[in-house]
């Protein structure tokens, strides 16, 4: 293990050179070979500023103030599978990979359950039956060419996890991708790497989850990638709940293929400084697409949300739902931008992001973007910035419910319409405690 | 169980009630009724408490207690129910776990035993075939997405579980279909009991045909215009509120 301190963007580049040594040869030759040129990117490319459009309210300066170290090899520093409790999810059971640190603990894992449909693994020790599979997707759809984590991201190509469902699969057991830090002396670093391929007219359930073992500041740099070949339908939840003094920088890369369905929604509760970047491309005809999000944050937690969906074809429909509720001086940014290419006629689209201030200090940059470049399309899109309502409180006092209780009520009502939507009964009852301690509510519910 | 007098109450400094007198008796229902303006929904706010209407003068006697130091929640949980005109949506609260959460603070306040969701949901099934709400309504969420009726059924139904000493019921009859009327009027008419007291405020006299008064007090310009029993409300249907008006302004100019 070799400290590694990280000043500026190019202190993460010595764990980048160091780090193609440590895998030796064992890796495939294209996969050594994607890290490579992304390496070679990752030596060029500048991370981001606020000067950058797409960073414009997100300022990384934290993170690159921060040493970090890379873990090069598995460490539990004492985490037993009773740590995880906490973010497992019962109907999940015996189908689950979990990474600790960004490396792949099979001490933790239990694939005990995993249907004969699908192949649920580490990315680092790819079988030699799906290598083929693999190669065509992974890189492909996140562009390390262009973007500095990502590139960093692919650069540290290592462990991860890959999820390759067979063509007409129904997988009814969801699979649980778990990326634990846990607690060492100092600041670590993780670039964990999904890959998750639906082969043509497969379905599954996936769930992403990001989280600490323990209060430690350390930074978690996620690139996942999600294929959905014709007439897949994927389901695929994103957890990031991470400690409160982490860094979290993920974007996820979805590409649908005809008549493929991606369901998603992406939580954003833990980090002090966190992002999400969601881009999904509909690159054929009748895509159906419905990307849900919500984020809850207090203190002085900054989340960021920047969406793209790129109606590329006709018959496209998306829906999006993104809420997000601020406590104390916390601060928060949404970018929902949608295309409709020339030629996507016929598309469908409606997004809609809402914010409740629960403080005056708190604040909000919101800004849908729609980009139309086709006729006959039926595009709506909004953003509200609200607090609670007088008239709402009022109406649960007239029914004896205290002032507290009528906040937190409200509060968990204006949550739960994302939440109430996760098909998930596991899903919805993790966030729902996590929510309500977010904001130090108490309130029975259920 | 309610005394009110000399009331005096408006909002942002506009006086709307002006020196109303009420006395309401156990066991009684009153209608209150007037032309739009009259104040006739500032009464019943202010008896709920809101907090954007003020009240400067005068006194509100409730079960002999000053109701006007109370916040709206303690009312609520001493017995006094609102029916609003407009009830509020609670997009992802679901009408059991919220009058759950009422049923027991009420509870609470009483030192009562609290009900867990299991009793809670025995007690709402018989409450619902009093307003005959579909089973549907308790896991939906707070009159999201409800008609007009069901809003107003919604309420009914809210009252029956809160069981309250006095109840407002603050224009119950506006938006509804017959059927949405006839079933509403059916709840209050079943809650009505010796034990009870009941504030119906409404403009229009049809309700009073299917929840029969014991008094009808017109209220025009912030003050009690006229009393008198159930065949008042027929008398203003037939004439209207003009004769009122012309009273309530002749008097003015004589005095």
């Amino acid at each position: 293990m070799t400290p590694i301190a990280a000043k500026e963007k190019n202190d993460f580049l010595p764990a980048v050179r160091l780090f193609a040594k440590t895998r030796g040869e064992g890796d495939p030759a294209w996969f050594a070979g994607l890290r490579q040129l992304a390496a070679a990117r990752a030596e060029e490319l500048e991370l981001p500023t606020t000067r950058d459009e797409e960073w414009k309210y997100t300022n990384i300066a934290p993170i690159l103030k921060t040493p970090f170290r890379q873990v090069f090899d598995l460490q539990l520093n004492g985490l037993r599978e009773k740590d995880l409790t906490p973010y497992l999810i019962d109907e999940t059971r015996g189908s689950r990979l979990v990474f600790v640190n960004g490396l792949y603990s099979p001490e933790l894992s239990d694939a005990s359950n995993v249907s004969a449909g699908v192949a649920i693994g580490n990315l680092g020790a790819i079988p030699e039956t799906l290598s083929g599979q693999l190669h065509k997707h992974l890189g492909a759809y996140a562009d390390y060419g262009k973007q500095a984590f990502t590139a960093l991201n692919t650069a540290m190509l290592g462990d991860g996890a890959y999820v390759h469902i067979r063509a007409g699969q129904v997988i009814e057991q969801p699979i649980h991708l778990l990326f634990v830090s846990s607690a060492a002396e100092a600041a670590t670093v993780s670039h964990p790497r999904v890959l998750l391929i639906a082969e043509r007219g497969s379905m599954a359930t996936v769930i992403e989850s990001y989280f600490a073992a323990g209060e430690n500041r350390y930074f978690t740099n996620a690139v996942t990638e999600v294929f959905a070949a014709e007439g897949a339908s994927i389901e695929h939840y994103r957890l990031q709940e991470e400690s409160d003094r982490a860094f979290h920088i993920g974007t996820t890369h979805v590409h649908q293929e005809r008549e493929s369905i991606y369901r998603s929604c992406a939580i954003s509760i833990g980090a002090e400084l966190s992002r999400h970047a969601l881009n999904v491309a509909l690159t054929d005809e009748f895509t159906e697409t419905v990307i849900d999000g919500l984020y809850v944050v207090a203190g002085r937690q900054h989340v960021d949300n920047h969406t793209v969906l790129d109606h590329r074809k006709p018959h496209g429909t998306s829906r999006q739902l993104y809420k997000g509720i601020l406590d104390d001086s916390a601060r928060a940014v949404f970018n929902g931008a949608v295309f409709v290419r020339e030629g996507a006629l016929l598309t469908d689209s409606r997004q809609l992001n809402k914010n409740l201030l629960l403080s005056s200090e708190s604040r909000v940059d919101t800004k849908p973007q729609l980009e139309i470049f086709a006729d006959d399309v039926k595009c709506a899109h909004g953003a509200t910035v609200g607090q609670l309502e007088s008239d709402e409180l009022f109406y649960l006092a007239s029914r004896g419910i205290g002032a507290e209780q009528a906040r937190a009520l409200l509060t968990y009502g204006f949550a739960e319409d994302v939440i109430s939507k996760i098909r998930l009964r596991s899903v919805r009852r993790q966030l729902d405690r996590m929510v309500l301690e977010k904001l130090h509510q108490n309130l029975e519910v259920n | 169980m309610l005394e009110i007098r000399n009331l005096h109450a408006g909002i942002e400094g506009r006086e709307i009630l002006r020196g109303l007198d009420l006395s309401v008796k156990a066991g009684e229902i009153h209608a209150i009724m007037g032309p739009n303006g009259s104040g006739k929904s500032t009464l019943a706010k202010v008896l709920a408490g809101h907090p954007d209407y003020e009240v400067t003068q005068g006194e509100i006697l409730y079960r002999g207690s000053n109701l006007l130091e109370l916040a709206p929640d303690e009312r609520a949980r001493e017995g006094v129910f609102l029916a609003f005109q407009y009830p509020i949506e609670i997009p992802g609260v679901s009408n059991a776990n919220f009058l759950r959460m009422a049923y027991n603070e009420a509870c609470k306040h009483r030192g009562e035993e609290e009900l867990d969701p299991l009793e809670f949901d025995d007690l709402l099934r018989e409450k619902m075939k009093i307003v005959e709400m579909d089973a549907s309504f308790i896991n939906r969420s707070v009159n999201e997405g409800f008609s007009g009726g069901e809003k107003k059924r919604n309420e009914i139904l809210q009252m029956a579980v809160l069981d309250p000493h006095l109840a407002v019921l603050d224009e119950t009859d506006s938006g509804l279909d017959i059927d949405a009327m006839r079933i509403v009027a059916g709840g209050v008419n079943k809650l009505a009991t010796p034990e009870k007291a009941i504030i119906l405020v409404t403009h229009y006299q049809r309700l009073l045909n299917y929840i029969e008064p014991d008094f009808v007090h017109v209220l025009y310009q912030g003050r009690i215009a006229k009393s008198g029993g159930k065949e008042l409300a027929e008398e203003l249907e037939q004439k209207g509120y003009d004769w009122i008006r012309e009273a309530a302004n002749g008097r003015g100019v004589t005095a």
